[in-house]
């Protein structure tokens, strides 16, 4: 390819990868420099390994944790940690197995470094910009936030990654978001990527790859640029990706597995030039204006059905959703009661979120029966948070303060909503029994879920951000 | 892995005109503790499938067939879509599924469907108009040929050609990227030059 032809940041980091390129009869082989694995969908990748007698050929390229069926309270009085089931118990005990068999370093219950895969995978310094990231999970995409090309598979290319470090891709197409002007107070990275989804339309991304520009998009920090490319899967795009900038280097440097200082500068040069060039194409394009965004909330049980938090539900809504939320066409958001508040998850389980969150409930009580639940991303997060206090001002309002995992967004752990009950939450799914079988799930920002537990219904957390200040 | 090749389907089709069927309704996450690929088919669509109490929900279509003879399942729009889990073809394949139908299909899922003998048909709205307006019509899925073919109906669709030739010769994927080691070994080496 010729170096003169303008590429788009996804461009330059596909063709840095190709092993071989694809042709009419077969995709392209790519190679993957980072693979990160959890409990869940490993298992069976491992078995295939074991029947072939193959080994994990990089397992300096393999990262481990263990995160969506770990009980986030602490073990009772016998010492044992509460697993739902035996089966989530041997869950974790095969991922520890299969760790120590094929020398895969793993953060598990004893390590500082245990959390959410998207979360710690930052924070540790493993995700580069530049770099091919893929996980057994679809919110992968996280890791663009970086300028990494990040992506879910599946557990059959779990095994295909393991055993060869490389997968079979066809090249997908290109979409590029530019939201053009400034967030206004109160409003954050998960009501831009709520509004982004609300416009695409939850199959809008269908076989692309999306990169995210513009104003408001420079203007996140990197746990708001995560939170956007958390969601890019919740459009069907596999990945978004934000070009590497200042914002970038400074986060990721000095991180345990960061490149190391002699040699941090000359790679920040090159990753500062993986920016989609003047002139590149698109395959489509779309931009928004970013002042116009209030905060969002869903409606509906798909991702895609975010409105202003202030608004009403539209007209012409689809039966069957407004069926299972309890909800009337043209009613008031902010007339739904809750019973349940999640602050937590892969899309809004950091530190920002956590203090977004707090900021709202600083001297303020959980309603009454509103079970409010805070899961920090991972034991970083944590510690972090306790150090500047924040658990103190949930658990004094009345919410409760868990140990890092998936929890509540996934409920495969045993926190979950109880049929019916209507959920605000920070995470990424309000799929029909996503929190639990019968569970009603709001999709919104930690500042608005937290404005929802204090109210006991859905609420807009702009009138408590301004009277905290 | 299912490398059975795949050759014609002949069966019977079962109609979920429902958009967006996420792969939490077709696995639900909590069945997603086990580390073995068998005996999900018990819990495909389990939370439509079944009450609050465990049992059959009467009126459902996956209640009321047999199986064996409807393994052709039509659904609407952007089916699979949401999480990764590959759980999601392998209760379908339990539950005796070979092929689902549909105007737009997910990516992930796509390519987990197809490294399970579980093939992903897309074709025009007009034609899915018509066959998901005949539930339980005798339909047939010609790979070969890329056609689906129902009465007098014939709907064209494509399938990635290196899937598409994996399935028909029952050729295993996982063997195929072994085989491109030495390539994969030059790119190492190079990137580490």
């Amino acid at each position: 390819m010729s170096s003169k032809q303008p590429r788009t940041l996804f461009d330059k980091v596909w063709d840095a990868h190709v092993v071989e390129p694809e042709a009419e009869d077969r995709p392209a082989v790519l190679y993957v420099d980072l693979h990160l694995v959890h409990e869940v969908t490993s298992p069976q990748a491992f078995t295939a390994l074991n029947e072939r007698g193959l080994k994990v050929r990089r397992p300096d390229k393999t990262f481990a944790t263990i995160d969506h069926s770990t009980p986030t309270l602490p073990p009772g009085a016998n010492g044992k940690r509460p697993y739902v089931t035996d089966e989530a118990r041997k869950q974790i005990a095969t991922l520890e197995e299969n760790c120590h068999t094929h020398g895969i370093p793993l953060a598990g219950w004893d390590s500082p470094n245990r959390g959410i895969v998207h979360v710690i995978g930052p924070e540790l310094g493993l995700t580069w910009p530049g770099s091919v990231v893929v996980c057994g999970d679809s919110h992968t995409a996280t890791h663009g936030a970086f300028g990494a090309l990040a992506f879910g598979i599946g557990t059959s290319e779990v095994g295909h990654v393991l055993a060869t470090q490389c997968l079979l891709q066809r090249k997908p197409k290109t979409l590029r978001v530019t939201a053009d002007g400034k967030l206004q107070p109160g409003v954050g990275a998960k009501d831009l990527a709520l509004a982004i989804i609300a416009a695409v339309g939850v199959g809008g991304g269908t076989g692309s790859i999306v990169e995210y520009a513009g104003e408001a998009v420079r203007a996140l920090d990197m746990e708001g640029r995560m939170t956007l490319c958390n969601l890019s899967i919740e459009m069907g795009a596999r990945a978004g990706m934000i070009a590497p900038d200042d914002v970038t280097l400074d986060w990721l440097r000095g991180r345990p597995r960061a490149p190391q200082a002699a040699v941090f500068g000359q790679m920040a040069y090159d990753w500062l030039r993986l920016h989609s060039d003047e002139g590149a194409v698109f395959d489509r394009e779309i931009r928004l204006d970013a002042s116009k965004i209030k905060p969002m909330a869903t409606w509906g049980t798909t991702p895609d059905t975010g409105i202003a938090v202030d608004a009403t539900v539209p007209k012409g809504a689809t039966e069957r959703a407004l069926d299972y939320m309890g909800m009337k066409a043209e009613q008031t958001l902010t007339d739904m009661p809750v019973d349940v508040v999640f602050i937590g998850s892969c899309t809004n389980g950091r530190l920002p979120d956590l203090r977004a969150a707090a900021d709202v409930m600083r001297g303020r009580k959980v309603k009454k029966g509103v079970r409010t639940l805070v899961v920090p991303g991972s034991e970083a997060v944590r510690r972090q948070a306790e150090a500047e206090g924040l658990h103190e001002v949930f658990l004094s309002a009345g919410a409760e303060w868990r140990l890092p995992g998936c929890s509540m967004c996934i409920a495969m752990n045993g926190d979950f909503v109880q049929p019916g009950q209507l959920a605000v939450s920070t995470s990424n799914r309000n799929f029909e029994g996503r929190q639990g079988p019968g569970a009603r799930t709001v999709l919104a920002s930690p500042a608005t879920a937290a404005a929802s537990a204090v109210m006991g219904r859905i609420a807009d957390p702009r009138p408590f951000l301004e009277s905290a200040a | 892995m299912n490398t059975e090749p795949f050759g014609t389907l002949s069966s019977r089709t079962v109609v979920l005109t429902n958009e967006n069927i996420d792969t939490d309704q077709i696995i639900p996450a909590r069945f997603l503790t086990t580390t073995s690929r068998e005996g999900l088919g018990k819990h495909a669509f389990n939370d439509w499938r079944y009450d609050k109490e465990g049992r059959d929900v009467k009126g459902f279509v996956l209640n009321r067939i047999a199986p064996t003879a409807h393994r052709i399942l039509v659904a609407g729009k952007n089916f699979g879509c949401g999480s990764s889990r590959e759980h999601a073809p392998w209760a379908l394949t339990d539950f005796g599924f070979r092929a689902v139908v549909s105007t737009e299909i997910a990516d992930i899922f796509t390519s987990n469907a197809l490294k399970n003998g579980l093939l992903p048909v897309v074709i025009d709205q007009a034609s899915w108009d018509l066959l998901a307006a005949r539930p339980g019509e005798n339909a047939t899925i010609d790979l070969e040929a890329g056609e689906l073919r129902f009465g007098n109906h014939v709907a064209a669709f494509n399938v990635e050609p290196f899937a598409r030739r994996c399935l028909l010769d029952g050729v295993d994927t996982m063997g195929w990227l072994m085989g491109r080691m030495p390539s994969i070994e030059a790119y190492e080496k190079q990137r580490a030059a």
